[in-house]
């Protein structure tokens, strides 16, 4: 019997939990020559505010132990333009789009999501209020209940379609951020985004990347995302979508055991862009082997029974 | 043809100096779609630090006596913790190879001569050009800098194509004393005297550091010659997705665009490239 990988967010179901992180898999159509956008359960496109943005100066990543630190400063398109040129496309190819939504102001965020609430093709608006590289907007709302609050609230106001934000981590108490938007009304929530970081050239005395702090990815940042996505899930109803290094099926399970319903892959897909069907198999290999005919009956299970002695 | 990505078995490891090696693998399924100036993203199977892989020009398709294509190599240069680990790998060992990825070199037309311009490890993606050009029956030369004799390679495999070779060494070991650049104008002032008209007489490929680049493409453009150069920026994914390894390009009066060098590079026409 072929395990039954498909998961419920809210009003969404999507055939399996294996959700494109935002920022790492462009506008999705990039992709499109090497993976079958429709097999996965969803695509979130690069973050997007009502106008073009250039982002920072190169170099923009640099490689840390087990992880890298970015700061793209969300150069992109722009809404309108992303409607007109990607949306048909990723129409086209099957996918289910979540939708990025960036704004420096409270206005903004809300602007852009009217835009995306009359275009057709989009599944979901993912608000990012939680990156780390740019100063003006986004991050003063995701470190701030209030700010989380309001724009979680406007934001659903003025669309019908579901609203997941996405959570900064680079907060003390990131589950009073899941409880606020949830409060406000959001339909689920994602985290985490990337933990601010910095890496210095010691001969130079330098930065390593032009923008001086960026966000810290990969494996290195999992066992921080994974007691946020537990912490999360006690205190909120509302479906988490989990990410922070996911690379393989194991590591995905482990955030759906944590509380999460979906899961984001990121910095993963850059290393191997062929990553998601090595996951699908590896969770249909987990599912026989446990005996679990649905995927998302492991969501929430985790026992905190403390483990065994482990004898060298 | 979409890339594909293989956990190719090293064939060889030629080590040419204590910095450079040829690695050769066994990868047919990119070597038989490469075209030159095109590259591979590659790390060796089972490492994760570094985490991502490292882009690569692909300096030689390989092949069998039968001419069928076996795999393709890369010229390495140690300049760091992932090429440290390249420069060691042996026959066997397996290093997953994605590509071919990008725009490669477009061909001579309509400038009757193709000449290279290359500084150190960016020969890399004039072995394949250079076989182009033979086949074509373009003339060729390989404009050709590096630090010392020792670090001039594979000169045996550009004459053989019939390429003509211009050397330069900074220490003046080879070849003339200094850089590259300078036999380059020489040549490219020797050719407008002869076609004083417009047309273009030369297309100039250039692959090395960035103010060789610049270097080259403001000689071309001052001697009316056409260009193209092939950038090289630090890359987290080699398909478009990450936004890492963006150059300024402009178009025309257009303002300039960062835009991908993995995806609409990493060959450029070097009149578009903005210079920082």
């Amino acid at each position: 019997m072929t395990p039954d990988l498909s998961v419920t967010l809210g009003s969404l179901t999507l055939p399996n939990p294996l959700i494109a992180a935002s920022g790492c898999f462009g506008y999705g159509v990039e992709y499109e020559q090497v993976v079958d956008l429709s097999s996965l359960g969803a695509v979130v496109s690069k973050g997007l505010f009502m106008k073009e943005r250039q982002g920072h100066a190169p170099p923009r990543i640099v490689e840390t132990p087990a992880g890298m630190i970015n700061a793209i400063g969300l150069q992109g398109i722009g809404v309108h333009r992303f409607v007109k040129e990607k949306l048909p496309l990723l129409r086209q190819a099957g996918a289910r789009t979540f939708v990025n939504v960036c704004g420096t102001t409270l206005d903004e965020y809300v602007e852009v999501s009217k835009v995306l609430s009359d275009a057709e093709g989009v599944a979901a608006i993912e608000l990012n209020i939680s990156c780390p590289n740019i100063k003006e907007g986004g991050i003063q709302f995701g470190c701030s209940l209030n700010g989380t609050y309001d724009v979680v609230h406007a934001v659903k106001q003025a669309t019908h379609l579901p609203v997941i934000p996405k959570l900064t981590p680079n907060v003390t108490d990131v589950a009073s951020f899941a409880r606020a938007a949830e409060d406000a009304g959001a339909d689920a929530v994602s985290l985490v985004n990337t933990f601010l970081a910095m890496a210095i050239d010691v001969e130079t005395r330098r930065p390593k990347i032009s923008n001086v702090m960026g966000g810290l990815s990969g494996p290195a940042i999992r066992p921080i995302a994974v007691r946020m996505v537990w912490e999360c899930y006690q205190l909120v109803k509302i479906p988490i979508i989990g990410m922070g290094g996911i690379t393989d099926a194991r590591d995905a399970i482990e955030f759906m055991i944590a509380g999460a319903t979906a899961v984001q892959i990121g910095t993963q897909n850059f290393v191997d862009p062929f990553v998601w069907s090595k996951v699908l198999d590896g969770m249909k290999d987990y599912l026989t082997r446990h005996n679990i005919a649905k995927l998302s009956e492991i969501v929430g299970t985790f026992d905190p029974t403390p483990p065994k002695p482990v004898h060298a | 043809m979409p890339p594909v990505d293989i956990d190719a078995p090293v064939i060889a490891n030629a080590r040419l100096s204590r910095e450079y090696s040829v690695l050769s693998l066994a990868a047919p399924e990119v070597g038989r779609h490469t075209r030159p100036g095109q590259f591979v993203m590659v790390k060796p199977v089972g490492v994760t630090d570094p985490l991502l892989r490292r882009p690569f020009s692909v300096f030689e398709v390989l092949r069998n006596g039968a001419g069928d294509v076996t795999g393709v190599s890369i010229l390495n240069k140690r300049a760091g913790r992932s090429t440290n680990k390249l420069y060691e790998l042996e026959p066997g060992d397996l290093v997953s190879c994605l590509g071919p990825l990008g725009v490669p070199f477009s061909a001579v037309d309509p400038p009757t001569e193709g000449w290279m311009v290359a500084g150190g490890v960016g020969l890399a993606p004039f072995a394949t050009l250079a076989e182009s050009l033979a086949a074509a029956r373009t003339p060729a030369t390989l404009f050709y800098g590096a630090r010392t004799a020792g670090e001039l390679f594979y000169l045996d495999f550009f004459e053989k194509l019939g390429v003509k070779l211009v050397l330069s060494t900074e220490d003046g070991g080879r070849g003339v004393k200094g850089r590259v650049t300078a036999p380059l104008e020489a040549a490219l002032k020797a050719l407008a005297a002869e076609t004083p008209t417009k047309a273009a007489g030369a297309m100039v490929y250039a692959c090395g550091p960035e103010p060789m680049l610049e270097a080259v493409a403001k000689l071309a453009a001052r001697y009316n010659q056409p260009s193209q150069v092939s950038v090289e920026r630090v890359m987290g994914c080699g398909l478009g997705g990450c936004y890492s390894c963006v150059v300024p390009v402009k178009h025309g009066d257009e303002h300039a665009n960062l835009v991908r060098s993995c995806i609409s590079g990493p060959v450029f026409d070097g009149a578009e490239l903005v210079w920082e």
